[in-house]
């Protein structure tokens, strides 16, 4: 009489061990992934590596081909960095339009406005607690955690870049997180730069066909906007201060 | 003769009178301050033109009005004049209190005054704020120790160097202050090297008159007798500290005249700015310091009391006009970013920004002003800050 065959486990069976390594590799793979996934997204520098020196990012902007009435890079700048787009005397304004004649001639000229994101930014030097830095890639920002709303950078500002937080802020995007008696301006977009993004207000300018703005680095000589610097006359405003800003102006 | 110091009664209708009038001020200032950092500075005049309103006003009034009025004290121990020995302890009183006031007034004005532990933490040595938190707590430092060598008879030998010690750190704490605005290179208002002395200058004269004023007010109201030898020291030396001030202001303005990208912003400031002008020429000028320098140098009003209190009071009102157009006209006038090109925009450039402060603001900045008024009425009190007698024929 054959002994009732051996039947082995089949394979696919766990065993008790088995199973809670593998369900706590699942749940930990579970809590980790969306994380990976999020980081891949978020990150074309890794987050581990520091910006780097060897670039500065720039901004180039030909107003011969901004249009007076396009205000396409403001309100793609509010979008993106979720500002009321208010025009109050105490709203945020990152970016704006300047309208400019001269008195002489009567030429009239369009230009957006920002942070010029300097290479010796005069906020960054009155900045009592070190909030306005310079990031290694030429990128003026404020530290919102050790801002104290002070003012001074304002006071600074040759450009009239920044703006206060006069009252609470809601609906923020989380990648640009802002807030009430804190000080802000244009960050060039950096969370979008991190990801290999342009700035929203170049893309959008781009998008309606004006391409007005050139985004690039302007420590790689064969970069668009290094190789558009070395072939027109440029104009930083307020050069006499020095400041040797990353944006520059063309047609002026 | 050693001098005889003592404590006020403070029993009197008239010192409670006093003490709860500030006391009501200084908690209406603190609850300003609460209103503002509730709802944020949308409830003030402030805005992203005008990011420095009525309360700096007071705050530098104040800060530059305290190293001023040590300078009582440092003539006394500093140049040896006996006349004003007496007269030292209240001059370093009056400046821990008024650094005080103003430093509240400065930091309850801040976007996060809950981030003062922030500010003591984190340091930029470039910036001046981040010096003058060095330049004013190391003042407290050295007044408090100061007033310690004067008032505790064991410590009177070091007085002297103590005394010269404060007198310098006065003259780098105002450099510091004038120098808050002397290298704000942006602006047409500011970027001058002058400023910083210039600021000095202005301490002596505000300083003096606060002096002046507490003087004659305690001495009236605690019924001690005040001589009149002292008081005319005093004033004469308030009007050359007046004249200096003004002249100051004076080169400042003309220098600007000369410089072709400047001759706007005077234009604007000193004949077309509104209501600056108006404070410039019919406060600082006229009554905040050619009005007090008649007064006491005039041969019947200059010896009465109460014209010399008048005379210092202007002197104050002056000071409190003046620190008005430097530092909100100074904004008000706006930035030339395109030099020969008329600006436009949604930002307010090319216009001028118009500022009225609100009651909050007003409240916070009156608020430092009687914080310091109540520390004064506390520590006369509780100390012998006070000689008995400013009589020099008793």
């Amino acid at each position: 009489m054959n002994e009732p065959e051996h039947v082995p486990d089949p394979p696919e069976a766990m065993s008790r061990r088995q199973f809670i390594g593998w369900g706590a590799a699942a749940v930990a793979g579970l809590a980790i992934a969306p994380g990976v996934t999020l980081f891949d997204l978020a990150h074309g520098r890794p987050a581990a590596q520091a910006a780097s020196n060897k670039v500065r990012w720039g901004m180039l902007i030909d107003t011969n081909q901004c249009s007076a009435g396009c205000n396409d890079c403001v309100t793609a700048c509010s979008r993106e960095n979720h500002l009321s787009g208010g025009l109050a005397p105490t709203d945020s304004q990152w970016v704006r339009k300047m309208e400019l004649k001269d008195l002489r001639s009567g030429k009239t000229h369009s230009l957006p406005m920002l942070c010029q994101h300097c290479e010796h930014p005069p906020c960054v030097d009155v900045c009592p607690t070190g909030a306005s830095f310079k990031r290694a890639d030429g990128i003026v920002l404020v530290d919102r955690h050790i801002c104290i709303g002070c003012r001074y950078c304002m006071m600074a500002c040759p450009y009239k870049a920044r703006s206060f937080v006069h009252a609470d802020v809601t609906g923020q995007n989380p990648d640009v997180p802002r807030g009430k008696g804190c000080v802000e301006s244009c960050t060039l977009c950096v969370h979008r730069i991190d990801r290999d993004q342009k700035p929203a207000c170049v893309e959008a300018c781009a998008a309606a066909g004006h391409n007005a703005m050139i985004f690039g680095d302007l420590n790689d000589p064969h970069s668009e906007i290094s190789k558009h610097i070395a072939a027109y006359a440029m104009t930083q405003v307020r050069a006499d201060l020095a400041l040797n800003t990353a944006v520059r102006y063309q047609g002026l | 003769m050693p001098i005889a110091y003592r404590e006020i009664e403070g029993q009197s209708r008239g010192y409670y009178a006093l003490l709860g009038a500030f006391g009501a001020v200084t908690l209406a200032g603190l609850a300003s301050a609460y209103y503002m950092e509730h709802h944020g500075h949308i409830v003030t005049g402030m805005t992203n033109q005008i990011v420095w309103g009525l309360p700096h006003v007071f705050a530098v009034f104040l800060i530059v009005a305290a190293s001023g009025v040590l300078n009582v004290a440092s003539i006394a121990s500093v140049f040896g004049e006996k006349l004003y020995k007496p007269l030292a302890p209240l001059s370093g009183l009056l400046a821990i209190a008024m650094l005080a006031g103003g430093l509240a007034v400065l930091m309850l004005d801040l976007g996060r005054a809950d981030r003062l532990i922030v500010a003591l933490t984190y340091y930029n040595f470039k910036s001046i704020f981040a010096l003058n938190v060095f330049l004013y707590t190391g003042f407290f430092a050295i007044v408090a120790a100061y007033l310690w060598t004067m008032m505790e008879r064991r410590m009177n030998g070091y007085s002297g160097p103590v005394g010269l010690a404060a007198f310098i750190w006065r003259l780098v704490l105002t450099t510091g202050t004038g120098s808050i605005f002397g290298f704000l290179v942006a602006r047409q208002a500011y970027d001058s090297a002058l400023l910083a002395p210039m600021f000095i200058v202005m301490s002596f004269s505000y300083g003096l008159a606060v002096y002046i004023l507490v003087l004659i007010a305690a001495y009236r109201w605690s019924g001690r007798p005040l001589g009149d030898v002292v008081l005319a020291r005093l004033k004469r030396l308030l009007i050359v500290f007046v004249a200096a001030a003004l002249y100051f202001v004076a080169v400042h303005h003309l220098t600007n005249l000369y410089v072709a990208k400047q001759q706007d912003f005077e234009k604007f400031i000193l004949l077309t700015g509104g209501v600056y002008p108006v404070l410039f020429w019919a406060g600082q000028v006229t009554l905040g310091s050619l009005a007090p320098i008649v007064i006491l140098a005039h041969p019947a009003l200059g010896k009465s009391h109460a014209w010399i209190s008048a005379a210092a009071l202007l002197v104050v009102l002056g000071a409190l006009a003046q620190m008005y157009v430097t530092i909100i006209g100074g904004q008000a006038y706006p930035l030339q970013l395109f030099p020969g090109m008329q600006e436009s925009s949604s930002f307010f450039d090319g216009v001028v920004h118009p500022y009225a402060p609100s009651a909050p603001e007003i409240m916070l900045g009156l608020g430092g002003v009687a914080a310091a008024a109540v520390i004064v009425l506390i520590a006369v009190k509780l100390l012998r800050f006070l000689p008995e007698s400013l009589d020099e024929a008793s």
